[in-house]
This record gives structure tokens, sequence and C-alpha cells, in this order.
């Protein structure tokens, strides 16, 4: 079959971000030309100012190289400027008088530097701060001048001051308005930055405005200021805004209006033609920074690639300023009016201003000078409309003020050298995490985890990787938002999954993928997991478990050890076992030689290191059941002495913990779930820290939710105090199946909690008292007749052919 | 000269599935083999051991034509044995052929 022919014109962030896209979805769809006018192939536009300061040479940042677009058969014309588009016959000629017919047409022309118009403005030495050839003119005149004046005191001009004074020219920078970065900051943090950049050695004049620019020779040597002062300038960079380079498509009819107007599709009013970057107006808007360029890139390929899905609704952006040894952050309206709210903190000693501007209970803009460790968070809550009322009072000192392991307590990137480990699972450390953003051209997370592997094993240091990202991008970096797709195989994010599961009554991994229109014949080892999940929680008896969706451990029922050998944990119900369990436990260890024999912090046995082929016959052997340690599912019932034999003990807590590990054994959740059940409020078992915890006082017990004693120590929360052991089983259960049901896979409790508020959960289990009993009813529902997983095994052995080796 | 020797029979390997062979050779070396079947009912053989870490491969997840490795998630292609980008590495594929029902492979690599 013919392809179809794809032309794009411009080489640049969005053209290309948007190739990629679609050679990922759809890579023998089209045959590509690409038209530039740019002599260089695609580079990392953003990273011009740190090449301006001399931290990376232009080979640096090159995204695409030549030979990226030869291996994808892409005709790439670079230095070729394209002038005219007949939409009637499909062809774009090209200055030269070359040209290329279009089935498809992609148009991402960036956008230029908006230059003043007061005489002298086409003198030598007077540029914008767009591209190579600015960088190479800015460079070239720090070797031979001395006074460089910077028009525009926002983020490209302070950019460019910056790397213009580390090259050494004396810099003014003109600007007109009472505070620097006044689209990003308030007037306080603006003051900040402008001390902190005088500390640096930039000067500033402020409110004031050029009048003109005078030369000699053709080239610029001083500048008026509009009331009449004189600077001298011997290279002027005008950096005080864009404007979207629309010409070329106005002048072939396409509709314009402030930039190319493109519907929620990223099509222009000619259904053929595409545009995307900063050369589009969408919904009014042009955007100036290269994450919402990414998301149109992302479902404008979803289109050209004929999937007819996806619609960009337009982006929340934030910004940070690459310069280095400066923290700032913005993002949202900041501002604020009549009906917002601020909460402030500012050390001016100590060089910290933070601000939120709540509105309706939802964080609507930011603005942080100096620590900035918070931004990403902030940001993520305000793209998300999170409510804020539950954490308003610890708001301003972040997240991550407490309990987070694995990187030395760190919590704020910028204080971290280059040789501090920022990533302890795969000790990555946080100068190969710059080194790799910047010259592996990394945007995202997702990019960063890939590369380098840190965040990528439990992820505690994730936020850390966010902030360096974020402060290497500047406004490049978008947090992914937290409602996101399950994976690369559909767009569709947790909740719509588990939606449509109910609404079409799947009982099937394939008739799931079928209904929701999978991208993938059968999935990845991300979705298939969820789905099984997903199918088994809303459809219990009915639904088919997959076997081969489950990670290994859940699918034979054992933990996979590094070595490729498992361990075998077998059920103590509430931590309570007797001389013949441990003898027999004893026997098989001698039996089947285990090397190691260990108390977990679990409260029961760990044999470790025990062959495939042995699991079966040592479960026979074992006769106990399965102690569920693999599972995303009922983990531990931890449990203290309690009062039959503690002094202190009020209530009996031990048999409380047995009765509730038997009662929700071989429950299978969203993640593993523990209890733990104490027996007075000295808290013996550690109920603070578990996804339910229970606290025996004199009247009762106390129920918490939604600790966590792992990655991320998290206090468990109070959630109601009850009188009887009936009630908490019913009260926890309750709790547990709205998590069954609600949570996204591989959520914690606290996680889920944290997404959708204690305030949430109280409604549902505590004022609710119809809906949790029947919610109690639905766990004890999916629970019933429920199979012993080893014995089912030891029974069916040759159902079980996956435990035998084949030896030849 | 190739080795073929016959090794199962095609309803023993689960789909979206694996079975392990282990060879015993006659200078007493073992080497042990992934046998996987795709949905479509394709059987692929491969080194056992990931490019990693040497994590055991036919235990992970199947999907497409590929297997995600059990112990840190690599992505390793049945069909050539390379791992997925960016992760770098490559473990050793053996022929297979499918006859009356039986699985063949060729152990000569
Ligand atoms: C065996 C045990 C360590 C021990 O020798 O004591 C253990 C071993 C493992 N833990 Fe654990 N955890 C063990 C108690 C704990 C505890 C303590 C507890 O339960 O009281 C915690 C903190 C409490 C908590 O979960 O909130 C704990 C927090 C984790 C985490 C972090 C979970 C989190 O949400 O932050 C992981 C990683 C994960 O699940 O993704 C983990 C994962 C693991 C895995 C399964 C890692 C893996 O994926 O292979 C380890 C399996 C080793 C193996 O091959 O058997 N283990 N792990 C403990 C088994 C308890 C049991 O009897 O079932
Ligand atoms: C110095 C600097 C620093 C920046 N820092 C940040 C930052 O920290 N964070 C952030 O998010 N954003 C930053 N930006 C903005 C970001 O680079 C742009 O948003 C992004 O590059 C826009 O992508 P685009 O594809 O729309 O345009 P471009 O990348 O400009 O690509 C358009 C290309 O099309 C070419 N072209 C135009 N017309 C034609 C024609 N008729 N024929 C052929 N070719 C044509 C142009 O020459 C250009 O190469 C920065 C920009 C600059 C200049
Ligand atoms: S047992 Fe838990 S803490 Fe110990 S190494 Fe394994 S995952 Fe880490
Ligand atoms: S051993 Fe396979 S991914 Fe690490």
């Amino acid at each position: 079959m013919q392809k179809l022919k794809l032309v794009v014109v411009g080489n640049g962030m969005a053209g290309m971000r948007t190739v990629e896209e679609l050679l990922k979805i759809a890579p023998d769809l089209y045959e590509i030309t690409v038209y530039g006018d740019e002599p260089h192939p695609n580079y990392n536009r953003i990273m011009l100012s740190p090449v301006l300061a001399g931290e990376q040479t232009i080979a640096d940042i090159i995204l695409n190289s030549r030979e990226w677009y030869a291996e994808n058969n892409i005709t790439l014309h670079t230095g070729k400027r394209i002038n005219q588009i007949d939409r009637i016959r499909r062809v774009v000629t090209a200055e030269d008088g070359s040209s290329s017919e279009y089935d498809r047409l992609l148009l991402a022309t960036g956008s230029m530097p908006y230059i003043l118009p007061v005489p002298g403005k086409d003198l030598q030495g007077v540029i914008g701060f767009r591209d190579v050839k600015d960088v190479d003119t800015m460079l070239a005149s720090a070797k031979t001048h001395k006074h460089a004046v910077v028009i525009g005191g926002g983020l490209l001009g302070l950019e460019a001051a910056n790397g213009l004074m580390i090259q050494g020219m004396d810099v003014t920078v003109i600007h007109r308005n009472e505070w620097l970065l006044e689209k990003q900051l308030d007037k306080t943090a603006g003051n900040m930055l402008q001390k902190s950049l005088e500390a640096k050695g930039l000067k500033f004049l402020l409110k004031q405005e050029t009048g003109q620019l005078i030369g000699e020779q053709g080239r610029v040597t001083a500048l008026h200021l509009k009331d009449g002062r004189e600077l001298a300038a011997d290279l002027v960079v005008m950096a005080i805004g864009i404007r979207p380079n629309f010409a070329l498509a106005q002048a072939a009819g396409i509709h314009c209006h402030h930039g190319i107007v493109v519907s929620d599709t990223m099509q222009t009013y000619d259904p053929r033609v595409y545009a995307v970057g900063e050369c589009v107006a969408h919904r009014g808007i042009s955007y100036g920074l290269v994450a919402p360029l990414f998301e149109m890139a992302k479902v404008c390929a979803t289109h050209l690639a004929n999937f007819g899905i996806g619609l960009y609704k337009g982006s929340v952006t934030s910004t940070k300023l690459k310069v280095t040894g400066i923290d700032l952050f913005s993002a949202g309206d900041f501002r604020g009016g009549v009906d917002t709210e601020e909460i402030i903190l500012h050390d001016a000693v100590g060089g910290v201003y933070k601000k939120l501007v709540i509105k309706d209970d939802k964080i609507i803009g930011s603005v942080l000078y100096g620590d900035t460790t918070e931004g990403s968070w902030y940001f993520q809550m305000l793209r998300d409309g999170k409510p804020i009322h539950e954490i308003r009072d610890h708001l301003l000192f972040g997240q991550d003020s407490l309990g987070n392991t694995g990187h030395a307590g760190q919590n704020s990137a910028a204080a971290m050298t280059d040789a501090m480990e920022v990533c302890g699972c795969n000790g990555v450390c946080k100068g190969t995490i710059v080194k790799a953003i910047k010259e592996k051209g990394l945007f995202t997370l997702d990019d960063v985890k890939k590369q380098t592997k840190a965040a990528s094993s439990c992820g505690s240091c994730t936020g850390l990787v966010e902030q360096i990202l974020a402060s290497t991008l500047g406004g490049g970096y978008a947090p992914p938002s937290t409602s996101k797709a399950v994976c690369g195989c559909t767009d569709k994010n947790h909740e719509e999954v588990r939606a449509e599961i109910r609404a079409q009554k799947c009982l099937n991994i394939p008739d799931a993928m079928a209904g929701m229109e999978w991208r993938t014949p059968n999935g990845c080892a991300t979705c298939r997991p969820a789905l099984n999940y997903y199918l088994l929680s809303t459809w219990p008896h009915e639904s088919v478990d997959d076997p081969q969706s489950r990670f290994i451990n859940e699918r034979v029922h054992a933990n996979i050890q590094k070595d490729g050998t498992y361990s075998v944990i077998p059920r103590m119900y509430g931590g309570v076992t007797s001389p013949a369990q441990l003898r027999k436990i004893a026997d098989v260890a001698d039996k089947y030689a285990v090397p190691m024999v260990k108390l977990t912090g679990g409260q029961r046995i760990d044999l470790l290191g025990v062959k495939k082929e042995d699991l079966v016959d040592m479960w026979a052997d074992l006769d106990m059941p399965s102690g569920y340690a693999y599972s995303k599912g009922i983990r531990t019932v931890k449990t203290c002495v309690g009062s039959e034999f503690c002094r202190f003990g009020t209530q009996n807590s031990t048999q409380l913990g047995i009765d509730i590990e038997k009662a929700f054994d071989h429950m299978w959740a969203p993640h593993k779930v523990k209890f733990a059940v104490s027996g007075c409020p000295r808290n013996c078992a550690e109920s603070g820290i578990k996804d339910v915890g229970i606290i025996g006082v004199d009247s009762g017990w106390e129920i918490y939710v939604g600790g966590n004693g792992g990655i991320k120590t998290e206090a468990a929360q109070f959630l109601c105090k009850v009188k009887s052991a009936d009630e908490v089983m019913e009260y926890s259960g309750a709790f547990i199946q709205i998590y069954r049901e609600e949570a996204r896979y591989l959520d914690r409790t606290v996680h889920w909690i944290a997404r959708v508020g204690l305030d949430y959960v109280k409604q549902r289990v505590l004022e609710d008292e119809q809906g949790r009993k029947a919610a109690y009813e639905r766990l004890l529902y999916a629970l019933q007749g429920a199979v012993e997983p080893w014995s089912e095994r030891v029974k069916n052995r040759e159902k079980y052919k996956e435990f035998e080796t084949i030896t030849v | 000269m190739s080795n073929w020797v016959k090794i199962a029979a095609f309803a023993d390997i689960p789909p979206l599935g694996a079975r392990v062979v282990r060879t015993k050779n006659a200078d007493n070396s073992t080497l042990e083999i992934g046998l996987f079947r795709t949905e479509d009912d394709r059987i692929f053989a491969i080194n056992n051991r990931c490019p990693h870490k040497a994590g055991p491969l036919s235990q992970g997840i199947v999907y497409g034509d590929k297997v995600a490795c059990p112990l840190h998630g690599w992505k390793i292609s049945l069909v050539d044995g390379k791992a997925e980008e960016p992760d770098v590495g490559t473990t050793a594929c053996f022929e297979t052929r499918q006859e009356n029902g039986f699985v063949f492979l060729c152990l000569d690599k």
C-alpha cells in the first residue's frame, strides 16, 4: 500500500515531538518530509541558556541527530524556508523553489522574538534570543565588546543577562514594570530575586523604557532611555516577548487570530492541516513553554495516526528560572483577587518566601522563592484541583517533612551536591541525573526513570528527582497529573477503566481489552495485573482470574528471590504459634535443606531459598496455610499479648487479631494490607503504622486507618471508636472493602486516602450506616468459599505443571 | 549439524506462560532455557537468564512477543533476546519448531 505523505514545516521542538509520538504509535503510516529554516537538526531550544552560560555546547543539546532522521526514513531539509502553501494542489514550496506534496500537513513554525519598533532596531548587535545564531552572536560579542543591555526583565531576559555576565560582559537589564518577572512573581518575590541577581553583579533599571538605539558604522553603541539618559551598549538583546509565527499559514488562507487557530484535535480550519507549538492559538491562548507543546504533540499524533482519540484542552503552566543558584517557582494565578485567600511564609533574612493562593478550598496559584522543594507537589494539587482543608495547617511545611527514607533525609535537591546519592535503591547521584536530563533531552519523570533508573524502584526519591527536573528544565517540566493513563496500552485512567468494567460487565481480560479498545493485543506487564485485580474486585465469583496476568509471586504463591529461588511463609494467625507447629517447621527446614530460617517483621517464620520444584512437596509436608507474604492482599495481623497475660492489657488483642486474620484470609487488594491490634495505648503491635490499626482501650476499641511503615512512614489517622469486637470487624471490613473497590491498583490505603480525603472515608464508613453494612457484606461475599492456595496445589498437582522443570 | 530435541507437548506450555527446560551437557554443565508461548501460539526459546542480573525470565509476565523480567522488570524480546531500550543487553535465543502437537528445540548455538 502506498504510504500517505506527511509534510512538517518547522524542525523545532513541537514538530519533532509530534513526529516522535507518531512514530511510536503508527511507525509505517506516513512518508515523512521535514522542512526547517535553521541549518541544524532539532535541538533543545530551552538549553540555549545553559549554552550561553558556558555550561553546555550545541552538540550536547541536539535532540534528534541527522542519523535519527535517516534511521526513521524521514527526509530532512535544513536551511530551507517554506514560503508558500498551495492548499488546492496540496503542495508546499520553499524559497529555493523546491517543493513537496502532502496528504497531511503539520505546521510547527514556532514564534519570533518581538523587536521594539524603535529607531536603530536594525543596527548590527541588536538581536533577540531565540536560536543558535543569536547565541553565537552573543558569544562573539562577549569576546570583543564590553557593554551589554538586555531589554526585558522576564525569564528569557534574565537568562540572557546571566549568561552574558558569565561570559564577562557588563550587563544592564531595562525593565518596564515595577519589579522583575511580574508575570510570574508578586512584588515581594520579585524584589528578592532582584537582590540576589544584583549580588551576582547584574544591574537593573526598572520602570524604564527604551527611546532609541544609536550606532556608529552600522553597529550599535548606545541606548537612549525615554527619559533621555544614555547607556553604553555594544550589544542589545531584546527579550520582551514573542509573536507566534503564522504569516505563512495566513497567506495560505488558513484562519489565524494572534496565532494559527486550532481545535482541541490540533486541526486548523483546513482539516488536512494540523498545527502545534508556539505558532498556534488554542482557545485563544498561545503558549511559550514546552510542557504544553508536548501535550499538544501527543494529541496531534493520535489524530495523525487515525486513532481519533485524545483532546487537547489547554494547559496550566508553571515556571522556573534556569539561573544556577537561584530557586524560584511560580504557577497558576498567584495574584489572587477579592474571593481568594493567601497563605504566606516570608523569611527575609533566610531568603525564603512562599505564597499559596487558595480559592474554594483549592490551590489556584503559588509563588516560591528560595525554597522550591514543594513546587511540584503544589502544582500537582493545583492541576488536580485537590481540596486542601485537611492538610492546610502544614501545607507550607511540605509533604516530605518527615518519614521519607533512602536518601539520608535530604529533601531539597538544590541543597545537594552533584556527588550526593538521590536514589538509594539504584545508587544514582544528583550529577548523573542532571547530566542525563541535559544531554539526553529528558523532559519527564518517566524519561528519567528509564534512562537513569533513579526513582524506578521504591520511588521514595521521586520528589527529589522532580525537583531536579524542574530546576534543570525551567518551565519545561510539568509534573504528571495524578490521574494518568494506566499505561501505554490505553488512554484511560484507572477510574475510567474501573467504571467501564462495571458498566460493560467485563468478566475476563480479553473482553475488557476489547471493550475498551486496548491498543495492544494482550496488554503489558503494567496493565494486565491491574485489569485482573479490577475484574476480581468488581465481579467476585463471576470474573475469571488469570494467573498469567499476575506477578510471579502471586502466580506461584511464594516470594521470588534474587537467585530465582523462593521463600515460604506460612500463616501464624495473629503471630501465635505452638511447639508442634515449630517442630513441624523445623523438620521441613531440615528435610529441604532450607538455607535460612528467619523471623519476619510480621511475626512469623520465613523459610528462604527454596527451589521452585520443591515448593509443592514442602507445602504438603508443612500442611499449614499460605501466609500470603507475596500478595497484593491481606498480609499479617500483628498483635500484642493483650489482656490475657499483660498486666496493662485492657482488651484481648491477640484473639481479635486472630479473628480478623481468619475472617479476611485470602483477600486480594489493590496493594498489600496490614492490620495490627494492640491491647492498650502502649501500642506494642505498632497499630499506628498499619493500613488498619486497632487499639484496645478500657471502653472499647479505637480504629486508625491509612498508616504505613514502609518507604515513607505515615502515621495512621483516627477513624472512630467502637464498643465491641464485632463492630471492629464491621467497620474495618467496610473500610477495606471500599478501598478494594475504589483505590487504584498499587495504591496502599494511605495513598488512596490522600487522594479521596479522610472526610470521604468517614462519610462512607461512619455516617452511612446502611452503606457500611452493605460494604462489609460485599467483602464477606467476595471471600466466601475462597480456596487455600497451597493445599489446592498439593491436591491437584497435575494442574500445576509450571512447577516442574523439563530436563533433557 | 543441528541437534533438534523433542521437548514437550505443545499443550503443556501455558499460553502467555513458560516452562523451564534444563539441559545436562556432556561436560556436566547445565543450561536453563525458558520455553515461552505467546497468545497467538508461537513458541520461543531463550536463555532463562536476564541480561541484567540473571533473573529467571521464564517466571516473568509474557505479553506480545516480550517478557517482563520478574526481578526488576526489564523487558526482553522473545524474538531476538534483546532488552527494550533504554536498557541494554541480549540473552541467547534458540530455534524451535512445532510438529504434531510437540515442540522441538534446537540446542546448537
Ligand atoms: C520478609 C520481610 C522482611 C523480614 O525478613 O522481616 C519482608 C520482605 C520483603 N518486603 Fe517487606 N518484608 C517484611 C515486612 C515488612 C514490614 C514490617 C511489617 O509488616 O510490620 C514493612 C513496613 C510496614 C508496611 O508495609 O507499611 C515492609 C515494607 C515493605 C515495602 C514498602 C511498602 C510501602 O508501601 O511503603 C515493600 C515494597 C513494596 O511492597 O512495594 C516491601 C517488599 C518486600 C519484598 C516483598 C520485596 C520484594 O518485592 O521481593 C521482600 C521479600 C523478601 C523475600 O524474598 O522474601 N516491604 N515489609 C517481612 C515479611 C513480613 C511478613 O511476615 O509477611
Ligand atoms: C533561550 C530560550 C530559553 C527557553 N527556556 C525555556 C524553559 O526553560 N522552559 C520552557 O518550557 N520553554 C523555554 N523556552 C521556550 C521553548 O523553547 C519553546 O516553547 C519551544 O521551543 C517552542 O517549540 P516550537 O516547535 O513551537 O518552536 P521552535 O522550537 O521555535 O521551532 C520552530 C522551528 O520552525 C522553523 N520555521 C519557522 N518558520 C519556518 C518556515 N516557514 N519554514 C521552515 N522552517 C520554519 C524555525 O526556524 C524553528 O526552527 C525557551 C526558549 C528560548 C529561546
Ligand atoms: S527485605 Fe525489605 S528492606 Fe530488606 S532488602 Fe528486601 S525489600 Fe529491602
Ligand atoms: S535481573 Fe532481570 S531485570 Fe534485573
